[in-house]
């Protein structure tokens, strides 16, 4: 017996819809974040007392901006898909579930646009 | 159309906690809270970059105490994430799937998040 509904069969969409990209998207985010996170992880180590001038320096660093850029990136996606996720098993209210899946959405695509303009306004313009 | 109100099976209370369980339940519990912490990770390089003013003052809030004890929380919460991250893409590859298996490797990622998060507070937070 097939589990895929005669509308998916038509559209060759599977049982799961956009199942497989989801899964697909959390895993690789979930491998990139291994190097990145850890870099995070220590380069917060290297900060020492957060001081305005050793943030500014450490984020001014052509390598420590890209990196920064990435994490900001992979981490808001992963986010979004690890939320997502959460959302759709505990939620079963279609409404609220809506409203909470736009929400999450915009606030995750806010908060990569905020990050990573702010690493670019520090390592390229001229902070304050 | 109203729901009937149906007796349920029984379900996760009628179960022993088990370490499978309990670490996948930690995984999303622990996501969870990261996600929060991409809030204060963006709120404190967007402070950085309105300029020193705005960073002194954002600072009053970045070192609270309870800031500060968040900090500890999310450290234990990304090496237990990252861990058992790890322990989920090595089942993707299909490997260690097999009763035994999966408990060992369960309290292998205890043992690394109680070190390393021991370790990062005791080195960096602290």
């Amino acid at each position: 017996m097939s589990l895929i509904s005669s509308l998916n069969k038509f559209l060759g969409l599977g049982a799961a819809d956009k199942g497989v990209g989801h899964w697909w998207a959390q895993r690789l985010t979930a491998v990139a974040l291994i190097p990145l996170g850890l870099w995070l992880a220590f380069a917060f180590a290297s900060l020492g007392d957060f001081s305005y001038k050793s943030v500014v320096a450490f984020v001014q660093a052509p390598m420590n901006s890209a990196l920064l850029v990435l994490t900001l990136l992979t981490l808001s996606y992963h986010s979004q898909l690890g939320v997502q996720v959460v959302v759709e098993d505990y939620i079963h209210d279609v409404t609220l579930k809506s409203i909470i899946h736009i929400s999450v959405s915009f606030a995750h695509v806010v908060i990569a646009v905020a990050g990573v303009f702010s690493v670019l306004k520090i390592s390229l313009g001229a902070p304050g | 159309m109203d729901r009937v109100e149906r007796p349920l099976s029984p379900h996760l209370q009628v179960y022993r906690p088990q370490i499978t369980m309990v670490l996948s339940i930690m995984h999303r519990g622990t996501g969870l809270a990261l996600s929060l912490g991409v809030l204060v990770l963006a709120y404190w390089l967007m402070a950085v970059a309105v300029g020193e003013a705005a960073y002194s003052d954002a600072r009053v809030l970045l070192s609270s105490s309870l800031l500060k004890f968040c900090y500890i929380g999310w450290g234990f919460c990304f090496f237990y994430h990252l861990a058992n991250g790890v322990r989920h893409l090595v089942w993707d590859l299909g490997i260690g799937l097999e009763r035994g298996q999966y408990q060992v490797s369960g309290w292998i990622v205890i043992l690394f998040t109680f070190v390393a998060s021991a370790c990062y507070v005791l080195v960096v937070i602290i």
